[in-house]
């Protein structure tokens, strides 16, 4: 009985301790980024990595995504007559919610688990104390452009992933099965609005791309420097960005839309 | 990896992510389309506004002109409140007719305007005094069937 509850009682220090630990990382990083900010060009390349080389995956996922909902959506809506309004489904649905969180799991496992290794790898080799050894933060020089390349580049993907996406679903509605282009396009504006939807939307893939790039700088960072710790390091980004997306998604959703 | 190519993907990478953010703001949700601008606000009662809700359209002659703000239940004349918001560049005459109706026979319900004929026009925050209730469909099929049945039999004695 006392070894259940001293063990409770531990692992609740245990998970204090560590959001601790994430706050005063997350802090720090705001703290440093003004000095990265000074060498842009990190920033850049990290945008590169973890942008310009996401770009095929989410591409092409969002336009599978879209070819699949138009015909899901064709084949439940057409039971009601309202094919038409296939657009304004494929619209809302990758708006509201797969835009998002789909880009943003796709994002966590190829550009999140990436970062982590990269980090991880350097404290493993030793790099980290290295720079510290020269007066060179290493939250300025390495966690910090990771973290914004990061932060920048996860709406951007979201968007194109929405609109790929869009575009997919009127490839099947509007070439393949052959509803109106007229009505595809003007039921989709006529639901779709900008503050409620869209920017609903964007405010989703930004809180995500801080919560991804977050987790995967820290998971770097705090790593066992071994072999073995870097790959659990790299397995804990995937599953706990996993996991942050979609409560937050859950609770960003049930705050922006309630019905009314 | 050069510097030049570098900056040159990054760069190719942002502007296409701007495109994608442009193009679902101004060809997927109409930005500029159905604005109300300046709007102001009028208030009318109903005896049941049916399915009516928060931000349903307000619609004359078929064109979006407004939203409904707030419905509320006014205890007093027991009737629902309806508060709604119109674009300030339309002007409706103090006898304009509200009605709830609905758009198609399985679409939301929306608040249509009639404009009477009077010179006078609404100010903001007046009252629309004639109004019509949502067409509640039980009502309508019970009232049928009465009255078909009514047919039926013959004509009560005196």
């Amino acid at each position: 009985m006392g070894g259940g509850i001293r063990k409770l009682g531990s692992v609740a220090i245990d998970v204090v301790w560590q959001l601790g630990f994430i706050a005063r990382f997350f802090w720090l990083i705001l703290v440093y980024s003004g000095q990265s900010f000074t060498r842009l060009n990190l920033t850049i390349r990290e945008l590169y990595f973890s942008g310009v080389l996401s770009l095929l995956i989410i591409l092409v996922s969002g336009l599978f995504v879209g070819l699949v909902l138009g015909l899901q959506g064709y084949e439940i809506l057409q039971r009601y007559g309202s094919s038409d309004s296939m657009g304004t489904m494929v619209a809302l649905s990758l708006l509201r919610e797969l835009g998002p969180v789909v880009a943003g799991l796709l994002f966590a496992s190829r550009a999140g688990s990436a970062v982590t290794a990269e980090i991880g790898l350097m404290k493993v080799t030793e790099q980290l104390k290295a720079m510290d050894m020269m007066a060179v933060s290493p939250i300025a020089r390495v966690v910090a452009p990771r973290f914004w390349g990061g932060v920048i580049s996860m709406p951007l993907l979201a968007a194109m992933f929405s609109t790929m996406g869009i575009f997919g679903g009127w490839l099947i509605g509007v070439v393949f099965i052959g509803i109106d282009d007229g009505a595809f396009w003007s039921q989709m504006q006529a639901a779709v609005d900008f503050r409620y939807d869209v920017l609903n939307g964007v405010i989703k893939s930004c809180a995500f791309g801080v919560a991804v790039s977050l987790i995967a700088v820290f998971q770097g960072y705090d790593c066992v420097p071994t072999a073995e710790g870097v790959s659990r390091a790299i397995t804990r980004t995937v599953v706990s960005s996993a996991l942050a997306i979609l409560a937050l998604d859950f609770v960003m959703t049930s705050f922006m839309f309630r019905g009314l | 990896m050069s510097r030049t190519t570098l900056d040159l993907w990054v760069g190719i990478f942002v502007a296409m992510g701007i495109a994608a953010l442009l193009f679902l703001a101004l060809k997927v949700g109409s930005i500029s389309g159905a604005e109300i601008r300046s709007p102001y606000t009028l208030t009318a009662h109903f005896d049941n506004i049916g399915g009516l809700k928060a931000r349903a359209p307000v619609k004359s002659a078929g064109v979006l002109v407004g939203r409904v703000e707030q419905i509320r239940y006014d205890n007093e004349r027991f009737q629902a409140e309806v508060v709604f918001t119109v674009d300030g560049r339309y002007k409706f005459p103090v006898d304009t007719f509200a009605n709830i109706l609905t758009s198609g026979l399985l679409g939301e319900q929306y608040l249509g305007l009639e404009p009477g004929g009077e010179e006078k026009t609404l100010a903001p925050g007046e009252t629309i005094k004639k109004t019509q209730s949502a067409v509640v469909l039980e009502k309508l099929i019970s009232q049928f069937m009465f009255d078909k049945a009514a047919e039926g039999e013959p004509a009560p004695a005196k």
